[in-house]
């Protein structure tokens, strides 16, 4: 559906994405794992036209993105929930959620889809009508879901979801992830926390300085060697907590 | 303390208001969204008032009568002076904007650019219209005036108050309610944010400024109706009002706009009344702007926080 191929981005001399290709299958989740400045968030601008590569395609259902502008590749349904939220903070809640479904025309089922994200998120739904500045991080956090939601997307790109929130609310947005792709949303995720990314992974790539170091079914990276002594703490996943033995 | 007559000071302070902000809420929008100060503004001011008068009299006093003598009724000629002077924004924003909208320095050098076409539309109005005073032919509107207790303001004055807050209503209608307004606030607050939900950011741009203009348009034709004076210098008098008046009401601020231009109109009028001379109008009306500033460095309705750095 989504398919990346050679792809190179710059900032002027700097090149941040040295040739990176993955594909993003129909209904599944594809997870992008790395440390920070692996060149994730910017494989993600360039794919929403935000940023011009320097070599390679990017194509969508067949369709080459790289020329076009970021406005149209998100009504075709490409649609990214940035770094940071974004969240329009001078606007209300309704007034964000209805703004992410700019490029529709469907009125009706706007309205439906409104209604439904307020239900599936409660805390939005009892605060609509305040500033979306007036949220909370987590909150912010699901309040941009929901509103790139809105546009229905085809491809749901999420950079960072779990970013700067407390354990709980980073386990909330997982859930939310894993329940949008038992219902079929295909997904591309951009994650810092790898061990909780790769358990709800189909496929993942490891990105080290602009490149594809690993890849592989997200399970089977949970237990690669060279993953879990990089990425995931060097602890093996199945190994007991640390208990504090106290005092003897 | 000489003996004011305070309901003609009334209505003296709501028509220059009423000018002020009808010049500012074009001039804010657009700083609001785009985050520059439109220098030109005032020369889009000045040429709406032109082509009204033109339209109204079939004349182009550069040139000669216009082919076919047509004649329009000012209610109609201020319409198509508004579309023009909204279509001149865009020209004016794909002129002085838009090439420099990728540069680092972007907000001066659009700055400096919109000067230049400032001057170019200056220049081209004295070509046209002749660099002396024009004036609407006398019975463009109905001679007359309101009287309010024991004040009097003629009805091209009073229309000025009228269009301001019908045009300021409607501006704010359309900010408030309509998609294409919250794509505007949206693009306003965070144009990234705003591309990655779909909105064309550059058609946004040009919308903004067809609006602007139209709206400083709009203020040109009825101050310059108001007032009988139109020539190709108009807008610099107003300029730097408008200005103060954005500053003091917040930058970027419709509200904002509204009330600093009120506050100064009314500031002014009653300095006059006070000293019972006109010269030191401008200089109290400054020191005005001066104080709010020190209280709130953002403005009136600033909601924009002062720059950090």
């Amino acid at each position: 559906m989504l398919e990346v191929t050679d792809l190179r981005v710059a900032y002027g001399q700097i090149e941040a994405v040295k040739g990176v290709s993955f594909r993003v299958p129909e209904g599944s989740i594809v997870t992008l794992v790395g440390a920070n400045g692996a060149g994730k968030t910017t494989t993600l601008a360039a794919i929403s036209g935000l940023l011009r590569p320097r070599a390679g395609a990017i194509t969508f259902d067949g369709r080459e993105l790289t020329r076009l502008g970021t406005h149209t590749i998100t009504r075709l349904g490409v649609v990214q929930v940035p770094e940071g939220r974004d969240i329009l903070a001078t606007m209300t809640i309704l007034e964000n959620l209805e703004l992410g479904a700019y490029g529709r025309r469907d009125r009706d089922a706007v309205r439906r889809d409104i209604a439904r994200m307020l239900e599936r998120f409660p805390i939005l739904g009892q605060r609509r009508g305040l500033a979306a500045g007036s949220l909370s991080g987590g909150e912010q956090q699901m309040l941009a879901i929901a509103r790139g939601l809105m546009a229905r997307p085809k491809v749901f790109l999420l950079d960072e979801p779990s970013m700067g929130l407390a354990p709980q609310l980073v386990r909330e947005v997982f859930r939310i992830v894993a329940e949008l792709r038992a219902e079929g949303q295909t997904i591309l995720l951009v994650e810092q926390n790898a061990r909780k990314a790769l358990a709800i992974s189909d496929y993942a790539y490891v990105m080290e300085s602009g490149r594809i170091t690993l890849e592989g079914r997200g399970a089977d990276l949970l237990t690669n060697d060279a993953m879990v002594s990089a990425y995931l703490g060097g602890i093996v996943i199945d190994a007991p907590p640390v208990v504090d033995p106290g005092p003897t | 303390m000489p003996d004011i007559n305070w309901s003609q000071q009334l209505l003296n302070g709501l028509f220059a208001g009423s000018a002020y902000a009808l010049f500012a809420v074009g001039y804010t929008l657009i700083f609001g969204v785009l985050d520059i100060l439109n220098l030109a503004h005032q020369a889009i001011y000045m040429l709406g008032a032109f082509c009204a008068l033109v339209l109204v009299t079939g004349n182009v006093a550069g040139l000669g009568p216009l082919p076919g003598g047509m004649q329009l009724p000012f209610w109609l000629a201020t319409l198509l002076a508004m579309l023009v002077a909204g279509l001149l924004g865009i020209l004016l924003d794909r002129l002085a904007f838009a090439p420099l909208r990728k540069r680092p320095d972007t907000h001066f050098s659009g700055m400096i650019s919109s000067i230049a076409v400032a001057l170019i539309f200056e220049a081209l109005a004295t070509w046209l219209f002749l660099p002396q005073r024009s004036q609407f032919p006398a019975g463009t509107i109905r001679p007359g005036a309101v009287t309010l207790g024991q004040g009097a303001l003629s009805y091209s004055r009073v229309l000025v108050i009228v269009a301001a807050l019908v045009l300021v209503v409607l501006l704010t209608v359309l900010l408030r309610f309509t998609k294409l307004g919250k794509a505007i606030r949206a693009v306003a607050e965070n144009p990234k944010a705003a591309r990655l939900l779909g909105i064309n950011v550059e058609a946004i741009y040009s919308f903004s400024f067809f609006l602007s203009s139209a709206l400083g348009g709009a203020a040109g034709i009825f101050y310059g109706l108001a007032v009988s004076r139109l020539d190709p210098t108009m807008g610099r008098s107003v300029e730097l009002k408008g200005l103060a008046v954005i500053i003091l009401g917040g930058m970027g601020s419709v509200p904002g706009a509204v009330l600093g231009g009120y506050l100064l109109g009314l500031t002014e009028v009653l300095s006059v009344a006070l000293t019972n001379t006109s010269n030191y109008r401008d200089a109290i009306a400054f020191v005005l702007l001066f104080l709010i500033l020190v209280l709130r460095p953002s403005g009136l309705l600033g909601a924009r926080r002062v720059r950090e750095a």
